[in-house]
């Protein structure tokens, strides 16, 4: 299948103050393909992360996001339009759940955008609007059907801040699916899990990159997650790309290899 | 714990309670040349009840302490239970003016205390649900009845007027104060609305040519019983309610007609309040306590979820500011102070945020605590704090703790 571009990074930097966090970054993501960001710690990956969803105002370059003759500047939007309009969802490397509510309704949320325009931003709601009941149906069959997929259905109604973290990472990933996205941002899903769970994990993305065909961006440190399912790796190395290309190509670039491990002198 | 530690434990005690009593009892203000006369001998007294009383707490077994109650206790008081709970109370709230204890004066302190359930219930949206810590809830309680006020003074609007655009006047003064604070979290959203809480106060208290500065407005009207006033005699081109319906007049009437109209406010606020839970806005409330963060990475706007629960919660507030207007027929800025916002926040707090009976609960025990104490006169607020410490020790979440979920799996 011809690979289609749906995320272009170009020459992004990011400056704070005297640090050069990201220093004039460009690559592509792929539609129906998942791109890992790896490099050592405080290589700039959260950073380019935190530009691409609108917590950061890049302090220059461009992040254009297309698909189907749509195209959003990601560098121009303000915070919560980026995932309502550009549809990039993501999730957080110390997760970020909405601790004091159930399964169900952190899915729900997910759901507020079309719920709210469901409900005639909300009056409908008030006034218990046909309308507005078949719609928050649909977001609770949408979220039985993702909780299917996680095994956490029977648990719908518990408090997300009890479940073990393995499933609240899932949740979270989850949760992120429920806004409907054109690209999935996750922010080291595999970090504190087992091995047996890290494997899950990445054919649970495989998985989600199969049936719904978008694209997904990944950072992550554990090399086996990365390698087994990444289709396109980038490696950044205090704030510049060093490399780009196919998981086994990277593997054995000399340049990834001396971000990792360091340099031989007079190498 | 053997009896040597307890003595220890019990000196410790008195030794606190005697550096607390050294200042606050030890000197007496008096008119002799150095204005004060000392009292140690009470000081000495103070620390030797501290010091029995210490030691006679050790002897009660650990598993009859308050502490351990509570927490024995915090076991679940919902589903049906709270239902019912709640069902009795609108029950009683509705007989109470044919029951025994229907005298005015009980009539009276139960609209007061409708007036703060009302004010407690919409704070509730704004630090229970939405999780912003709003110190000067008062500046909205104010904007309500002095708008009411204000309105009947120079256009001659009438309570049922006013009531809904008092309430839209608060809403847009809540937008108004919503606006600056979004950045605003925490501590510092708290100093930031305390101060639009005593600005109001202020302008009110001052700007004299508009509300009568500290003397007030007065001759505020009662609501009419759809257009019929409530009066004696048969005043010119007015059909009086009394003259209607052929019933003599008794001025208790105009307290029990107040009485139901507050009711039906709160319970129409109850209402909407427990419906727009489900809603998607209302979840985007609970959603921004528990992580703002998340909320923005989902596509929720922050800053209209902000908003709208300032909105709420003003309105809800200005709602019981012409309720208190039309009550006391006459307002001051002396009845919007920090104490007002002090004692709505507390209602939320002990009441359990997030929790519409636990709310109601509390505002009932503050509105009317203080009225029970009146023989203890000075000791009254003693008793109010004693009343408070204990409700926060045996239930330090509030009386109702737990969170019902907004939407259930298979319950469609």
């Amino acid at each position: 299948m011809k690979r289609e571009p749906l995320l272009a990074v170009e020459r992004l930097s990011m400056r704070f103050g005297g640090v050069l966090a990201v220093d004039d970054v460009s690559f592509t993501a792929y539609q129906r393909e998942i791109t890992a960001i790896i490099g050592p710690n405080g290589a700039g990956k959260t950073t380019v992360f935190n530009c691409l969803t609108g917590f950061y105002r890049p302090s220059a370059g461009h992040l254009v996001l297309a698909q189907d003759d749509k195209e959003f500047r990601l560098e121009r939007l303000k915070g919560h339009r980026i995932a309502r309009e550009a549809g990039v969802a993501r999730t957080f490397q110390n997760v970020r759940l909405f601790a004091g509510m159930t399964v169900l309704e952190n899915l729900i949320i997910a759901q507020h955008v079309a719920l709210t325009r469901a409900s005639f931003y909300n009056i409908g709601g008030l006034l218990g609007l046909k309308s507005h009941r078949d719609a928050e149906r649909a977001a609770i069959e949408r979220a039985r059907e993702w909780l299917d997929l996680i095994d956490l259905t029977a648990r719908a109604d518990e408090v997300a801040g009890n479940l073990p973290y393995g499933d609240q990472r899932r949740l979270e990933i989850v949760r992120a699916m429920c806004t409907g996205p054109r690209l999935l941002c996750v922010d080291e899903p595999a970090a504190g899990l087992n091995p047996h769970e890290s494997a899950d994990l990445a054919r649970f993305l495989v998985s989600i990159r199969d049936r719904y065909g978008i694209g997904i961006l990944l950072i992550e440190h554990d090399m086996s997650v990365v390698m087994g399912i990444s289709d396109h790796v980038v490696v950044l190395n205090y704030g510049r790309k060093v490399a780009d290309g196919a998981a086994s190509d990277v593997r054995r670039d000399p340049a990834v290899i001396a971000a990792y491990l360091g340099e031989e002198e007079n190498a | 714990m053997g009896a040597a530690s307890r003595l220890k434990d019990a000196g410790l005690a008195a030794l606190v309670g005697a550096a607390l009593a050294f200042p606050l009892i030890g000197f007496h203000t008096s008119d002799t040349s150095v204005g004060f006369t000392t009292r140690f001998p009470w000081v000495a007294i103070a620390a030797a009840a501290v010091f029995v009383g210490r030691l006679l707490l050790g002897l009660v077994p650990p598993r009859f302490r308050l502490h351990q109650f509570g927490r024995r206790t915090t076991a679940i008081p919902h589903g049906k239970l709270v239902k019912l709970a709640a069902g009795a109370l609108i029950v009683f709230a509705v007989l109470l003016p044919v029951l025994p204890i229907g005298s005015r004066e009980s009539i009276d302190l139960a609209t007061l205390a409708l007036i703060y359930v009302i004010l407690g219930w919409g704070l509730n949206v704004v630090v229970g649900l939405a999780g912003l810590l709003d110190l000067g809830y008062v500046a909205f309680y104010a904007v309500g009845a002095y708008s009411f006020a204000l309105a009947v003074q120079w256009f001659g609007l009438s309570f049922w007027e006013m009531l809904p655009l008092s309430g839209m006047t608060a809403a847009m003064a809540g937008i108004l104060l919503g606006i600056p604070v979004l950045r605003l979290r925490g501590d510092y959203l708290a100093i930031v609305t305390l101060g639009f809480g005593e600005m109001v106060r202020i302008v009110l208290n001052n700007w004299t040519a508009v509300t009568g500065g500290p003397n007030g407005i007065g001759d505020i009207p009662r609501p009419s019983v759809f257009g019929m006033p409530i009066a004696a005699g048969t005043p010119a081109g007015v059909t009086t309610f009394n003259h209607f319906f052929g019933i003599d007049y008794d001025p208790i009437q105009r307290l029990i007609w107040l009485y139901y109209v507050a009711l039906a406010v709160a319970l129409a606020i109850n209402w909407f309040s427990l419906r727009v839970r489900r809603l998607p806005v209302g979840r985007a409330w609970e959603a921004l306590r528990e992580d703002e963060i998340a909320c923005r990475a989902l596509g929720l706007n922050p800053t209209m979820i902000k908003l709208s629960a300032f909105a709420t919660g003003a309105m809800t507030g200005g709602f019981a500011g012409v309720l208190f207007a039309a009550r006391a027929g006459f307002i001051s800025p002396e009845s919007f102070n920090f104490q007002e916002s002090a004692t709505v926040l507390s209602i939320v707090v002990l009441g359990g945020m997030g929790s519409q009976l636990g709310v109601a609960l509390a505002a009932v025990i503050l509105a009317t605590l203080p009225e029970f104490g009146r023989e203890f006169a000075q000791y009254r607020m003693l008793l109010f704090g004693a009343a408070m410490v204990a409700i926060m020790i045996w239930r330090p979440r509030g009386i109702f703790t737990v969170r019902a979920p907004s939407v259930r799996l298979d319950e469609t």
